[in-house]
Protein backbone atom coordinates (compact mmCIF):
# COMPACT_ATOMS: atom_id res chain seq x y z
CA UNK A 1 0.00 0.00 0.00
CA UNK A 2 1.14 3.59 -0.83
CA UNK A 3 0.22 6.83 0.43
CA UNK A 4 -1.50 7.35 -3.32
CA UNK A 5 -3.65 4.29 -2.87
CA UNK A 6 -7.12 5.81 -1.94
CA UNK A 7 -10.52 5.23 -2.34
CA UNK A 8 -13.13 7.97 -2.55
CA UNK A 9 -16.39 8.08 -2.20
CA UNK A 10 -17.13 8.19 -5.74
CA UNK A 11 -15.58 5.09 -6.26
CA UNK A 12 -18.04 3.38 -3.69
CA UNK A 13 -21.26 2.16 -3.85
CA UNK A 14 -24.31 0.13 -1.81
CA UNK A 15 -23.92 -3.25 -2.45
CA UNK A 16 -19.89 -3.64 -2.95
CA UNK A 17 -17.92 -6.40 -1.90
CA UNK A 18 -14.85 -5.82 0.12
CA UNK A 19 -12.11 -8.24 -0.94
CA UNK A 20 -12.12 -11.54 1.40
CA UNK A 21 -8.69 -11.99 3.80
CA UNK A 22 -7.81 -15.00 5.04
CA UNK A 23 -5.36 -15.35 7.81
CA UNK A 24 -4.37 -18.66 9.06
CA UNK A 25 -4.72 -18.19 12.79
CA UNK A 26 -1.31 -19.72 15.00
CA UNK A 27 -0.41 -19.93 18.76
CA UNK A 28 2.07 -17.27 17.84
CA UNK A 29 -0.54 -14.89 16.27
CA UNK A 30 -2.83 -15.03 19.59
CA UNK A 31 -0.11 -14.30 22.06
CA UNK A 32 1.66 -11.64 19.44
CA UNK A 33 -1.94 -9.98 19.26
CA UNK A 34 -2.95 -10.48 23.01
CA UNK A 35 0.95 -9.30 24.03
CA UNK A 36 0.51 -6.26 21.44
CA UNK A 37 -2.80 -5.03 23.45
CA UNK A 38 -1.30 -5.63 26.76
CA UNK A 39 -4.11 -8.26 28.01
CA UNK A 40 -1.91 -10.97 30.09
CA UNK A 41 -5.17 -12.76 30.75
CA UNK A 42 -3.79 -16.31 30.76
CA UNK A 43 -6.38 -17.40 28.71
CA UNK A 44 -4.93 -15.83 25.84
CA UNK A 45 -1.49 -17.31 25.93
CA UNK A 46 -1.67 -20.49 28.38
CA UNK A 47 -3.01 -23.04 26.91
CA UNK A 48 -3.43 -25.33 30.04
CA UNK A 49 -5.33 -22.47 31.89
CA UNK A 50 -7.86 -22.19 28.47
CA UNK A 51 -8.38 -25.52 28.44
CA UNK A 52 -8.65 -26.35 32.29
CA UNK A 53 -10.12 -23.13 33.65
CA UNK A 54 -11.94 -21.45 31.12
CA UNK A 55 -12.95 -25.02 29.15
CA UNK A 56 -12.49 -23.91 25.82
CA UNK A 57 -10.23 -26.15 23.75
CA UNK A 58 -7.25 -23.61 23.38
CA UNK A 59 -6.18 -20.11 24.06
CA UNK A 60 -8.41 -17.41 21.69
CA UNK A 61 -7.60 -13.96 20.03
CA UNK A 62 -8.73 -11.12 22.48
CA UNK A 63 -10.92 -7.97 21.57
CA UNK A 64 -8.87 -5.81 21.21
CA UNK A 65 -6.53 -7.70 18.52
CA UNK A 66 -9.94 -7.94 16.76
CA UNK A 67 -10.50 -4.61 16.60
CA UNK A 68 -6.85 -4.08 15.19
CA UNK A 69 -7.82 -6.87 12.48
CA UNK A 70 -11.01 -5.38 11.56
CA UNK A 71 -9.47 -2.00 11.55
CA UNK A 72 -6.44 -3.27 9.28
CA UNK A 73 -9.39 -5.19 7.16
CA UNK A 74 -10.86 -1.58 6.38
CA UNK A 75 -8.07 0.32 5.92
CA UNK A 76 -6.63 -2.14 3.43
CA UNK A 77 -9.78 -1.17 1.46
CA UNK A 78 -9.73 2.75 1.90
CA UNK A 79 -6.13 3.24 1.81
CA UNK A 80 -4.94 5.92 4.49
CA UNK A 81 -7.33 8.48 3.78
CA UNK A 82 -9.79 6.46 4.93
CA UNK A 83 -10.87 7.69 8.73
CA UNK A 84 -12.78 5.33 10.90
CA UNK A 85 -16.06 7.10 12.69
CA UNK A 86 -17.10 3.97 14.47
CA UNK A 87 -17.29 -0.01 15.28
CA UNK A 88 -20.13 -1.84 16.81
CA UNK A 89 -18.57 -5.49 17.88
CA UNK A 90 -21.41 -8.67 18.45
CA UNK A 91 -18.73 -11.50 19.39
CA UNK A 92 -20.30 -14.87 19.31
CA UNK A 93 -18.02 -17.56 19.42
CA UNK A 94 -14.10 -17.68 19.60
CA UNK A 95 -10.79 -17.72 16.74
CA UNK A 96 -8.32 -20.35 18.13
CA UNK A 97 -5.11 -21.30 16.96
CA UNK A 98 -5.46 -24.12 13.93
CA UNK A 99 -8.57 -21.81 12.54
CA UNK A 100 -8.56 -20.12 9.38
CA UNK A 101 -10.33 -16.78 9.84
CA UNK A 102 -11.59 -15.00 6.79
CA UNK A 103 -12.89 -11.73 7.05
CA UNK A 104 -15.60 -10.66 4.75
CA UNK A 105 -17.69 -7.02 4.00
CA UNK A 106 -20.47 -5.41 2.37
CA UNK A 107 -21.02 -1.70 2.04
CA UNK A 108 -24.83 -1.31 3.68
CA UNK A 109 -24.55 2.92 2.45
CA UNK A 110 -22.99 5.28 1.02
CA UNK A 111 -23.53 9.01 1.97
CA UNK A 112 -22.32 12.84 2.87
CA UNK A 113 -23.54 14.09 6.45
CA UNK A 114 -24.64 17.71 6.95
CA UNK A 115 -21.45 18.87 7.02
CA UNK A 116 -20.05 17.32 3.60
CA UNK A 117 -18.13 14.55 4.89
CA UNK A 118 -18.06 11.11 2.81
CA UNK A 119 -19.06 8.01 4.64
CA UNK A 120 -19.14 4.43 3.83
CA UNK A 121 -21.09 1.84 6.35
CA UNK A 122 -19.79 -1.43 6.02
CA UNK A 123 -21.03 -4.87 7.61
CA UNK A 124 -18.46 -6.98 8.09
CA UNK A 125 -18.45 -10.35 9.54
CA UNK A 126 -15.54 -12.88 10.84
CA UNK A 127 -15.90 -15.78 9.64
CA UNK A 128 -14.47 -19.44 10.83
CA UNK A 129 -15.68 -22.28 8.06
CA UNK A 130 -18.72 -22.13 8.15
CA UNK A 131 -19.40 -20.01 11.31
CA UNK A 132 -19.76 -16.32 11.91
CA UNK A 133 -17.76 -15.69 15.07
CA UNK A 134 -17.83 -11.94 15.14
CA UNK A 135 -19.84 -9.27 13.61
CA UNK A 136 -19.06 -5.56 12.85
CA UNK A 137 -20.93 -2.76 11.74
CA UNK A 138 -18.19 -0.10 11.14
CA UNK A 139 -18.52 3.65 9.62
CA UNK A 140 -15.73 4.99 8.01
CA UNK A 141 -15.48 8.49 5.91
CA UNK A 142 -14.14 8.68 2.82
CA UNK A 143 -12.28 11.83 0.85
CA UNK A 144 -15.73 13.00 -0.54
CA UNK A 145 -14.27 14.42 -3.50
CA UNK A 146 -10.32 14.97 -5.30
CA UNK A 147 -8.48 17.07 -2.59
CA UNK A 148 -10.60 16.15 0.29
CA UNK A 149 -9.43 14.39 3.49
CA UNK A 150 -11.16 13.16 6.48
CA UNK A 151 -8.35 13.62 8.62
CA UNK A 152 -8.65 17.39 8.55
CA UNK A 153 -11.77 17.46 9.42
CA UNK A 154 -12.15 18.40 13.90
CA UNK A 155 -14.76 19.45 15.86
CA UNK A 156 -17.97 20.40 14.70
CA UNK A 157 -16.92 19.09 11.06
CA UNK A 158 -16.54 15.54 12.32
CA UNK A 159 -19.78 13.74 13.32
CA UNK A 160 -18.70 9.62 13.97
CA UNK B 1 -32.54 7.43 28.82
CA UNK B 2 -35.95 6.06 27.90
CA UNK B 3 -39.31 6.19 29.69
CA UNK B 4 -38.62 2.45 30.64
CA UNK B 5 -35.25 3.27 31.97
CA UNK B 6 -36.43 6.12 33.49
CA UNK B 7 -38.94 4.50 35.67
CA UNK B 8 -36.82 1.50 36.43
CA UNK B 9 -33.75 3.85 37.40
CA UNK B 10 -36.80 4.89 40.51
CA UNK B 11 -36.28 1.31 41.80
CA UNK B 12 -32.61 1.54 42.00
CA UNK B 13 -30.87 2.06 45.62
CA UNK B 14 -30.72 6.02 45.99
CA UNK B 15 -27.31 5.25 45.80
CA UNK B 16 -27.10 4.06 42.29
CA UNK B 17 -29.49 6.70 40.70
CA UNK B 18 -26.67 9.09 42.23
CA UNK B 19 -24.10 7.56 39.65
CA UNK B 20 -26.22 7.93 36.19
CA UNK B 21 -24.69 10.62 34.52
CA UNK B 22 -22.25 11.63 36.85
CA UNK B 23 -18.33 11.45 35.86
CA UNK B 24 -16.59 8.79 37.94
CA UNK B 25 -13.05 6.88 37.91
CA UNK B 26 -11.03 9.86 36.07
CA UNK B 27 -7.90 8.84 35.32
CA UNK B 28 -4.73 9.27 33.39
CA UNK B 29 -3.12 6.18 31.39
CA UNK B 30 0.56 5.26 32.92
CA UNK B 31 2.04 6.07 30.25
CA UNK B 32 2.39 8.09 27.30
CA UNK B 33 1.70 7.02 23.75
CA UNK B 34 4.20 4.96 22.52
CA UNK B 35 5.30 4.47 19.22
CA UNK B 36 7.05 1.19 20.08
CA UNK B 37 3.19 -0.31 20.88
CA UNK B 38 1.82 1.10 17.52
CA UNK B 39 4.32 -0.76 15.38
CA UNK B 40 3.99 -4.17 17.54
CA UNK B 41 0.28 -3.93 17.14
CA UNK B 42 0.55 -2.98 13.47
CA UNK B 43 2.69 -5.98 13.23
CA UNK B 44 0.16 -8.63 15.12
CA UNK B 45 -2.45 -8.01 12.56
CA UNK B 46 0.13 -7.14 9.73
CA UNK B 47 -1.26 -3.56 8.93
CA UNK B 48 0.58 -2.13 6.36
CA UNK B 49 -1.09 1.39 6.48
CA UNK B 50 1.35 4.31 5.59
CA UNK B 51 0.11 6.33 8.13
CA UNK B 52 1.63 3.89 10.95
CA UNK B 53 5.03 3.17 8.94
CA UNK B 54 5.97 6.33 6.33
CA UNK B 55 6.72 9.85 8.56
CA UNK B 56 6.30 11.55 5.01
CA UNK B 57 2.73 9.89 4.70
CA UNK B 58 1.82 10.59 8.18
CA UNK B 59 2.87 14.19 7.88
CA UNK B 60 0.97 14.56 4.73
CA UNK B 61 -2.32 12.82 5.28
CA UNK B 62 -2.18 13.27 9.35
CA UNK B 63 -0.17 16.23 10.30
CA UNK B 64 2.25 13.82 12.00
CA UNK B 65 2.27 10.28 13.72
CA UNK B 66 -0.82 8.86 15.15
CA UNK B 67 -1.80 5.75 16.74
CA UNK B 68 -4.44 3.16 15.08
CA UNK B 69 -8.00 4.64 16.68
CA UNK B 70 -8.68 0.76 17.80
CA UNK B 71 -5.73 0.78 20.45
CA UNK B 72 -7.60 3.82 22.21
CA UNK B 73 -8.21 1.04 25.11
CA UNK B 74 -4.57 -0.42 25.03
CA UNK B 75 -2.84 3.12 26.85
CA UNK B 76 -4.92 1.99 29.51
CA UNK B 77 -3.65 -1.45 30.19
CA UNK B 78 -0.69 -1.54 32.30
CA UNK B 79 2.31 -3.00 31.76
CA UNK B 80 2.21 -6.34 33.25
CA UNK B 81 4.47 -5.29 35.89
CA UNK B 82 5.92 -1.57 37.35
CA UNK B 83 7.62 -0.53 40.12
CA UNK B 84 6.09 0.19 43.52
CA UNK B 85 3.00 -0.70 41.94
CA UNK B 86 0.67 -1.58 44.63
CA UNK B 87 -2.76 -2.73 42.90
CA UNK B 88 -3.57 -2.04 39.61
CA UNK B 89 -6.73 -0.61 38.73
CA UNK B 90 -9.64 -2.48 36.91
CA UNK B 91 -10.99 -1.05 33.72
CA UNK B 92 -14.73 -0.47 33.88
CA UNK B 93 -14.87 -0.48 37.52
CA UNK B 94 -18.42 1.11 37.34
CA UNK B 95 -19.85 -2.56 36.03
CA UNK B 96 -17.82 -3.96 39.08
CA UNK B 97 -19.66 -1.64 41.57
CA UNK B 98 -22.98 -2.14 39.63
CA UNK B 99 -22.50 -5.87 40.18
CA UNK B 100 -21.99 -5.58 44.08
CA UNK B 101 -24.03 -2.84 44.87
CA UNK B 102 -26.95 -4.89 43.04
CA UNK B 103 -26.21 -8.24 44.33
CA UNK B 104 -25.73 -9.59 40.75
CA UNK B 105 -22.68 -11.91 40.72
CA UNK B 106 -22.71 -12.95 37.03
CA UNK B 107 -22.56 -10.27 34.19
CA UNK B 108 -21.63 -10.35 30.03
CA UNK B 109 -21.13 -7.66 28.10
CA UNK B 110 -23.69 -7.80 25.42
CA UNK B 111 -22.83 -4.75 22.92
CA UNK B 112 -19.53 -2.67 22.27
CA UNK B 113 -19.48 0.77 20.35
CA UNK B 114 -16.62 2.69 19.78
CA UNK B 115 -16.45 6.14 18.32
CA UNK B 116 -13.44 7.92 17.44
CA UNK B 117 -12.77 11.49 17.67
CA UNK B 118 -9.44 13.38 17.90
CA UNK B 119 -6.50 11.07 16.79
CA UNK B 120 -4.33 9.91 19.68
CA UNK B 121 -0.73 10.83 18.56
CA UNK B 122 2.36 9.48 19.43
CA UNK B 123 3.34 11.20 22.96
CA UNK B 124 0.02 12.30 24.29
CA UNK B 125 -1.33 11.84 28.06
CA UNK B 126 -4.57 10.52 27.45
CA UNK B 127 -6.78 10.07 30.29
CA UNK B 128 -10.07 7.90 30.89
CA UNK B 129 -13.05 8.53 32.99
CA UNK B 130 -16.53 6.83 32.99
CA UNK B 131 -20.13 7.51 32.75
CA UNK B 132 -23.13 5.40 34.20
CA UNK B 133 -25.98 6.10 31.40
CA UNK B 134 -28.85 4.18 32.56
CA UNK B 135 -29.70 0.86 34.36
CA UNK B 136 -32.77 -1.13 33.43
CA UNK B 137 -35.65 -2.89 35.17
CA UNK B 138 -35.06 -6.39 37.12
CA UNK B 139 -35.77 -9.18 34.21
CA UNK B 140 -35.69 -12.88 33.91
CA UNK B 141 -33.11 -13.41 31.03
CA UNK B 142 -31.92 -17.07 29.82
CA UNK B 143 -28.92 -16.72 31.89
CA UNK B 144 -30.95 -15.73 35.13
CA UNK B 145 -32.89 -12.47 36.48
CA UNK B 146 -30.34 -9.69 36.19
CA UNK B 147 -30.55 -5.77 34.74
CA UNK B 148 -28.98 -4.18 31.89
CA UNK B 149 -26.90 -1.33 32.14
CA UNK B 150 -25.01 0.95 29.92
CA UNK B 151 -21.78 2.60 30.65
CA UNK B 152 -19.58 5.29 28.73
CA UNK B 153 -15.96 5.52 28.53
CA UNK B 154 -14.82 8.59 27.67
CA UNK B 155 -11.16 9.27 26.92
CA UNK B 156 -9.66 12.66 26.39
CA UNK B 157 -6.12 13.76 25.80
CA UNK B 158 -3.96 16.71 27.35
CA UNK B 159 -5.60 19.39 25.61
CA UNK B 160 -8.78 18.14 27.28
CA UNK B 161 -9.71 16.88 23.16
CA UNK B 162 -12.02 14.10 23.06
CA UNK B 163 -10.40 11.42 21.20
CA UNK B 164 -12.36 8.70 21.57
CA UNK B 165 -16.17 7.36 23.29
CA UNK B 166 -16.85 3.84 24.15
CA UNK B 167 -20.52 2.31 25.28
CA UNK B 168 -20.58 -1.02 26.91
CA UNK B 169 -23.84 -2.34 27.82
CA UNK B 170 -23.76 -4.81 30.01
CA UNK B 171 -26.04 -7.68 31.93
CA UNK B 172 -25.67 -7.99 35.44
CA UNK B 173 -27.70 -11.41 37.07
CA UNK B 174 -27.96 -13.96 39.45
CA UNK B 175 -27.73 -17.57 37.77
CA UNK B 176 -31.38 -19.16 38.22
CA UNK B 177 -31.44 -22.47 40.63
Amino acid sequence: MSAASTRTLANVKEGDRLPELPIDVSATLVILGALASRDWRPMHHDRDFAINRNGVKDIFLNTPNQAAWFERYITDWTGPYGRLGRMKFRMKASVFPGDRMVFRGTVRNVGKDDVGCGWAELAIELAVGEKIVTQCDARVALPASEGDNPWRRKGAQWKP
Amino acid sequence: MTTEQQSAAEDLPADVQSWIDQIRYEEEGEFPVEQGYVWTTCASVQNGNPLFWDARAAEEITAGPIAPPTMLSVWFRPHYWAPGRAKQSQPLQVHFDLKERLGLPEAVMTDNTIEFHEPVRVGDRLRTRQILRSVGPLKDTKLGKGRFWVIEVEYLNQKGELVGRESYTGLGYRRNA
